[in-house]
């Protein structure tokens, strides 16, 4: 049985945040799941993707082709009457995001619980924005957890607060929360739960036709007005210590906040507001927060989306309080926060020597050698690149191409030795940019994307790049798996869990390439050199769109798959191997 | 209780998260208050793996410069890295065994000479165990146990509130069956490095 199935009320287990939020979620009755993997996210959907294999869980899940889908389907299940929930990365929220604005107004009936991970700092990702601007422009309630314990509570208090606002509601983790272990009581399993929802035909009410949408909107404000009031009483709201100067704190920016007074003994100095229910702001909590005080210091990750909605509560209070933070320079609004940082701050608003421990000189040390990632050993992606790069400058064109690429394993092919990577925006962004490139200038143009990147948002471009006459070269890195976010299946997979294929059939990456009307088309296995330059040079001289597949399974998961059945109990398993699971951006 | 702050550094592929999940999985049991934040991503393989146990009460999941009570290097480079989250008084537990990162073998940097940085950190720090943990792990019965033999020689220090049995028991319990006993051994070979 999967660990996270463990039926044993009270007792304690170790769980990442990510973790949490997936037994939160099989305690609320949890019936439909659907996602896209991305880091910080990954293991929501891992974990809930090996549950539905379990034969004794009755949870449907599945790795959905890009987030868009994945919210689709679950907001329909919920719509159904089911208790559902996505998770994504933050910019798989943009890719999702058509569908969150219009399902604010339409609403759900089975509690829709959205979990959208940030990454400050990029650790794994190609930005840092901040999603709670989302919830802002969809009007749809946040909480946000500082530990794997309020990770699960609050998953659980989300069902209840949807079916309750008949809304979505979104938990916004960051990197720091997503993937941070700690004890989490487990509860009750629900025994009895709903697996079978009933869509109850209601045209006036689903269907976004303008004339619904109009009233859909007014619903939508009116109830974000009701999340107003579930905010005042929430439990996750906590306000503690005493004094004239304020901070209030979300997130892991929260923990930091907690260390700091208890390390310098601030309590008495300091009044502290927890926020837990983020978005909107309890107007009455913050009310009794604000009173009598001399100055507030609002530490959060990324965007100062509590310090100006604090600024807009003090206006409307007729408060000139001084607000600091991010606008104020005590806090960055560049990158992670750190212990230190806020320490500094919080010294800094309350005009305190922040003590520092006796550090070393470290001046002597030389400059240290950087260990970037890099692709495994016999990566079928080092052979690709280098029959492509050998191609190219047998016909010449080395040194004029422009090598756009996409997201995956594959990125690596940045660093040196192969550094065949010119641009790249976001997922499936080199398709689209090739076509920019090819229409824009006399150089070749020969583009990377992996098979899942491909399905995710690929197609669309290619349709575009063959009916609008495009000219350049992609290849296709077919490794059968979602390689970087930890294998993940995907349309194309060859590589399956045992018994998966007989539901899942493979989508045929080529019968796709030409059906978009693509007519110059290579398979390479780039293992087999010769053959393969042959064809490489043969699609590479073309002055029209080419496509050349590489048709070469991912080597290390290739090597976990011989001999081994898909049961796996998550953690123990996953690290025994050697931290080996690596995540794509 | 006494908060402590342990931070652990390695390559991707030494198990670095599986160590402090163990040590996290042990305080737990014995009740004691604990987070362990853990690297996943980008860096996983090949690069970088940094992890933390915080025990006592601490929230914060990362550390601050100066701020670890202890540094559990898996790797000599790696710990020189790192040298910037302790402060003089900071317990470091080093192997010395190197594995050079690509930047090194494409011969784009230099690979510092580990002997004299040893001596660095022996004179700058106050307590510093260096090994050669990956040669008592073979002894053990497996390369693949640097992180449990490091594990020993932490338990071994006498600073964290764990009894090595707390942390034999665990290894038992979480790793798979097959691999306790070669785990077991590495963690006995480790307990006496320190001494
Ligand atoms: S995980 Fe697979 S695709 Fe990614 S670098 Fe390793 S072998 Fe290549």
């Amino acid at each position: 049985m999967h660990e996270l199935l463990t039926h044993d009320p009270g007792r304690f287990m170790l769980l990442l945040g990510n973790e949490a939020i997936v037994r939160g979620a099989i305690e609320a009755g949890l019936a439909v799941s659907a996602a896209y993997p991305g880091t910080p996210s990954s293991e929501i959907g891992n974990n809930l993707f090996q549950i539905a294999q379990d034969p004794s869980s009755d949870i449907s899940f599945e790795f959905s082709t890009n987030e868009k889908v994945a919210m689709e389907v679950t907001a329909a299940a919920s719509a159904a009457g089911l208790r559902t929930l996505t998770s994504m990365k933050h910019v798989g929220m943009n890719v999702a995001s058509d569908v969150l604005m219009t399902l604010a107004y339409m609403g759900i009936k089975g509690g829709m619980v959205i979990v959208c991970a940030d990454d400050p700092s990029l650790h794994s990702s190609q930005n840092e924005q901040d999603s709670r601007y989302y919830a802002r422009m969809a009007s749809l309630p946040v909480l946000e957890p500082t530990s794997p314990q309020e990770a699960k509570d609050m998953t659980m208090e989300a069902f209840d607060l949807s079916e309750a606002l008949e809304l979505p509601v979104i938990l916004r983790t960051t990197t720091r929360t997503a993937h941070v272990r700690g004890p989490v009581k487990l509860g009750n399993i629900p025994k009895n739960k709903k697996t079978r929802g009933h869509f109850e035909k209601a045209p006036m009410r689903w269907v976004a036709v303008p004339a619904v949408a109009r009233t859909r909107h007014k619903v939508l404000l009116d109830q974000f007005e009701k999340a107003h009031g579930l905010a005042e009483t929430s439990r996750f709201n906590t306000l503690s210590g005493s004094g004239r100067t304020g901070i209030l704190a979300t997130g892991v920016s929260a923990c930091y906040v907690a260390d700091v007074l208890e390390e310098l003994h601030l309590f008495d100095r300091v009044r502290f507001l927890r926020l837990g229910f983020v978005h909107p702001q309890p107007r009455n909590l913050i009310r009794d927060f604000l009173a009598g005080l001399d100055q507030v210091l609002v530490v959060e990750e990324l965007e100062p989306c509590q310090e100006n909605a604090l600024k807009v509560a003090a206006q409307e209070m007729g408060l000139t309080l001084p607000i600091l933070g991010k606008a104020s320079g005590h806090i960055p609004r560049l990158y992670e926060l750190t212990p230190k940082i806020v320490k500094k701050a919080v010294c800094h608003a309350l005009s305190l020597d922040h003590p520092s421990p006796p550090l070393p000189d470290l001046a002597a040390l030389p400059p240290l050698p950087q260990r970037p990632p890099s692709l495994c050993k016999g990566c079928p992606h080092t052979e690709t690149y280098g029959v492509v790069k050998e191609a190219l400058s047998d016909l010449g064109l080395l040194e004029k191409t422009i090598f756009p690429t996409d997201i995956g394993c594959y990125t690596l092919g940045l660093l040196p030795p192969i550094q065949m990577a010119d641009y790249l925006l976001c997922m499936g962004s080199s398709i689209g940019s090739s076509a920019g490139f090819s229409l824009s200038t006399d150089q070749k143009v020969v583009s990377f994307i992996g098979d899942s990147t491909f399905f995710h948002s690929g197609i669309p471009s290619l349709v575009n790049a063959v009916h609008n006459g495009h000219r350049f070269s992609l290849v296709i890195l077919d490794n059968g798996t979602t390689a970087m976010t930890g294998h993940q299946p995907n349309p194309g997979i060859r590589l399956t869990p045992p018994g998966y294929s007989e539901r899942h059939p493979r989508i045929s990456i080529e019968a796709i390439v030409r059906a978009c009307g693509v007519r110059n088309i290579a398979i390479i296995n780039p293992y087999k050199k010769k053959e393969a330059m042959e064809a490489a040079r043969e699609m590479l001289a073309k002055d029209e769109l080419s496509v050349i597949i590489s048709d070469a399974p991912c080597i290390l998961y290739l090597k976990r798959m011989e001999g081994k059945t898909q049961k796996r109990t998550p953690a123990t398993e996953q690290t025994q191997a050697g931290d080996e699971g690596r995540d794509r951006t | 209780m006494k908060r402590m702050r342990i931070l652990f550094t390695g390559v991707g592929g030494q198990g670095t998260l599986l160590a402090s999940r163990l040590l996290g999985e042990a305080a737990m049991s014995a009740g004691i208050p604990v987070r362990v934040s853990e690297v996943h991503g980008m860096a996983q393989r090949g690069g970088v793996v940094e992890s933390t146990v915080m025990l006592g009460g601490i929230e914060s999941p990362i550390i601050a410069e100066g701020e670890a009570d202890l540094l559990v290097g898996f790797e000599p480079l790696e710990t020189l890295r790192a040298l910037r989250f302790c402060s003089t008084d900071t317990v470091i537990i080093t192997n010395t065994a190197p594995i050079p990162p690509f930047t090194v073998t494409l011969g784009q940097a230099e690979y510092p000479p580990i002997p004299r940085w040893m001596e660095f950190m022996g004179s700058t720090f106050r307590t510093v165990i260096a090994y050669d943990a990956e040669a008592v792990a073979r002894e053990a019965g497996s390369t693949k146990t640097v992180n449990v033999v490091l594990l020993g020689t932490l338990c071994a220090t006498g600073l964290l509130p764990l009894r090595p049995e707390a942390l034999r028991e665990t290894i038992r319990s979480r790793v798979k069956p097959k691999l306790v006993d070669v785990n077991l051994a590495a963690f006995d070979r480790g307990l006496v490095q320190a001494q």
